[in-house]
């Protein structure tokens, strides 16, 4: 069981609030992500559920029990670190044995369970190397191991993949995926990348200045963003504001499309004029960057190649239905 | 051709540092040299360089004149003393400025090396009274306790450094696999610290081992260490070149040795944090 409940948590560094009270529930084998610019407290969120800080003020019940005075290696929970932290003195066999051994369980039950550890994780030929004969990829995979031999309640981890190269992230990301789908634990991932965070998470929690901002599945989030700041952090790229009379004639202080509910037609009439300042060509998308005249600078998204080049005039129009409303406060407008 | 260039570059620099190396070690190799002349070849204008008469006469007339012995196991109970109090003090000193750091842990260490800044020969009158009325004169309690105290700031700073550079990570996932601090000291800290303090510990025995200046001013013969068996060549009946340098000679080997075996360490130790 691995079932996470924040009533809530609060945490100041004297008079700094870095969490202003985090209400979360977290349910058992669920894989949440917590999301949001750097600065927003998600490392912190993470770090005060591990017990590697105290909490300022509120309860932190893991499968209905308050942690908050417990120590870390007591609250059931394994960490995989940025910067991997593995024991650059110990082989891979000493790294992932060492919870086990501190737990003093009998040596053959620890070497049992490294050997299955290590097979999940195609570690077995690198079990008697140091960490720092290891590629970037299998030092990961040592802290991953690390984490899962314990056979946790619920795996942490803060911002795995950033230290890997790109190709490398995508492939590791699908690989934690499926880990944790196939060992069934829960698992809490920070990360400020919002493609993971919307590739892995079953339910995602936006943080930002310490506040949730929202908490929901990837779609529920991409499709009814609660306020302008999940609008704008969901989403790449980012979503397009209007404000002024066009926001009024819809009833919202500030309206928000999403560039690919942007239609792009060349010297089209209806919706909005404007002119290409930069076209990305990907091939398999055409980003256009349109100088829009009083409505700023907008993002358009069109799949496939599309033939315009920098002031060619464009006429972009909104999808009516993916139209996000948004009042005075920034919270969204639900019709 | 770019592969010409950079192999002529390489010999040249290899030659270079080849030049700077033998500079440096040349007195060293002089005065080896010149303790196995006689008296009137140590001086001889031109000196020879390899043919001379070799002559073990001076280590004869050094061992006979002192005692060797005597002063080497002085150096040794001195020099190993002083490292071991300063490295005991040293380690939870460091230890706690690295990892629990509050706004004047730099203040601190400043001050620590402040201390350095003045010249010793500043405070010796103070230090030789206090020393004489406490009857710590000659004693190897007395230098003990001096070269500690003058060694202490390197050695925190150098420690303090080596502890910075363990990442604080790896600390916290020791706590996550549930070492106590006991365990995570023993099975994590320590062997991560490890090259560290033997490098500190070995730069610390090579400075206490060459100090010259307390031990000079604050011992005669009982206590006195290899500096002041060296020291004793150059003033009594006028210079003896032959004879000092077979005494020098005799004085640096112990550490000369020990820096051999060590240098891998002591590179490393000098190094850290500016080569990765």
């Amino acid at each position: 069981m691995g079932q996470i409940r924040l009533q809530g948590v609060q945490k100041s560094f004297g008079p700094v609030h870095i969490i202003k009270g985090a209400d979360l529930e977290i349910t058992d084998g669920s894989f949440v992500v917590f999301v949001g610019p750097s600065g927003c407290g998600k490392t912190t969120l993470l770090r005060l559920i591990a017990g590697l800080e105290d909490v300022t003020g509120g309860a932190i019940l893991i499968d209905g029990r308050n942690v908050v005075d417990v120590p870390p290696a007591k609250r059931g929970l394994s960490m995989v670190f940025q910067s991997y932290a593995l024991y650059p003195h110990m082989s891979v066999r000493g790294n992932i044995a060492f919870g086990l051994k501190m737990a003093g369980l009998p040596k053959d039950e620890i070497n049992r369970k490294v050997e299955a550890a290590a097979a999940t994780l195609n570690l077995t030929p690198y079990l008697d190397r140091k960490p720092r004969e290891l590629s970037g990829g299998q030092r990961q995979r040592v802290a991953i191991g690390r984490a899962i031999v314990r056979e946790p309640k619920a795996f942490l981890f803060d911002e795995p993949l950033s230290n890997l190269d790109a190709a490398l992230r995508v492939q590791m990301r699908l690989e934690v995926t499926r880990l944790q789908k196939q060992l069934g634990t829960t698992a809490i991932y920070v990360t400020h990348d919002q493609v993971e965070a919307m590739t892995m998470a079953d339910k995602i929690v936006v943080l930002n200045g310490g506040k949730i901002e929202q908490y929901g599945s990837p779609l529920e989030l991409y499709e009814k963003p609660a306020n302008l700041f999940v609008a704008g952090f969901i989403g790449s790229p980012k979503m397009n504001f209007v404000t002024g009379d066009l926001a009024k004639q819809q009833g919202a202080t500030t309206i928000g499309v999403r560039p690919e509910h942007l239609k792009v037609e060349r010297d089209g009439q209806g919706g909005w004029h404007g002119t290409v300042a930069v076209a990305e060509h990907l091939g398999s998308d055409t980003f256009l960057y349109v100088d829009a005249g009083p409505l700023g600078m907008l993002t358009a998204r069109y799949v496939g190649e599309l033939d315009l080049h920098p002031g060619d005039k464009v006429s972009l129009i909104p999808d009516p239905a993916r139209i996000h409303r948004f009042d005075d406060g920034g919270k969204s407008i639900r019709a | 051709m770019a592969r010409m260039v950079t192999t002529r570059r390489k010999a040249i620099s290899t030659a270079a540092a080849w030049l700077v190396g033998f500079l440096i070690f040349f007195p060293i190799l002089w005065m080896v040299l010149a303790s196995f002349k006689t008296e009137l070849e140590a001086f001889a204008i031109p000196p020879s360089f390899l043919f001379f008469h070799w002559t073990t006469e001076n280590y004869v007339t050094v061992q006979e004149r002192s005692d060797y012995f005597h002063h080497a196991l002085n150096s040794i109970i001195i020099a190993g003393g002083s490292t071991l109090i300063a490295m005991l003090i040293a380690i939870p000193a460091a230890w706690s400025m690295a990892f629990s750091p509050t706004k004047r842990t730099k203040d601190i260490l400043l001050w620590m090396l402040s201390t350095k800044m003045m010249p010793p020969v500043g405070v010796l009158v103070p230090i030789y009274l206090i020393y004489r009325n406490f009857g710590l004169l000659d004693t190897r309690t007395g230098l003990i306790f001096i070269l500690c105290l003058g060694n202490l700031p390197i050695v925190i700073w150098m420690l303090f450094t080596y502890f910075k550079e363990i990442p604080k990570d790896i600390l916290e996932a020791a706590r996550m696999d549930g070492a106590t601090i006991g365990r995570e000291l023993i099975y994590v800290l320590t062997p991560m610290a490890v090259p560290g303090l033997a490098s500190t510990l070995l730069l610390n025995l090579i400075l206490a081992w060459n100090e010259a200046f307390w031990t000079l001013n604050l011992s005669t013969l009982e206590a006195a260490p290899l500096t002041v068996f060296i020291a004793s060549y150059s003033s009594p009946e006028g210079l003896f070149w032959a004879k000092l340098s077979a005494a020098s000679t005799l004085a640096i080997a112990p550490i000369l040795v020990l820096g051999w075996f060590s240098q891998r360490q002591l590179v490393r130790g000098l190094t850290f944090g500016a080569v990765k």
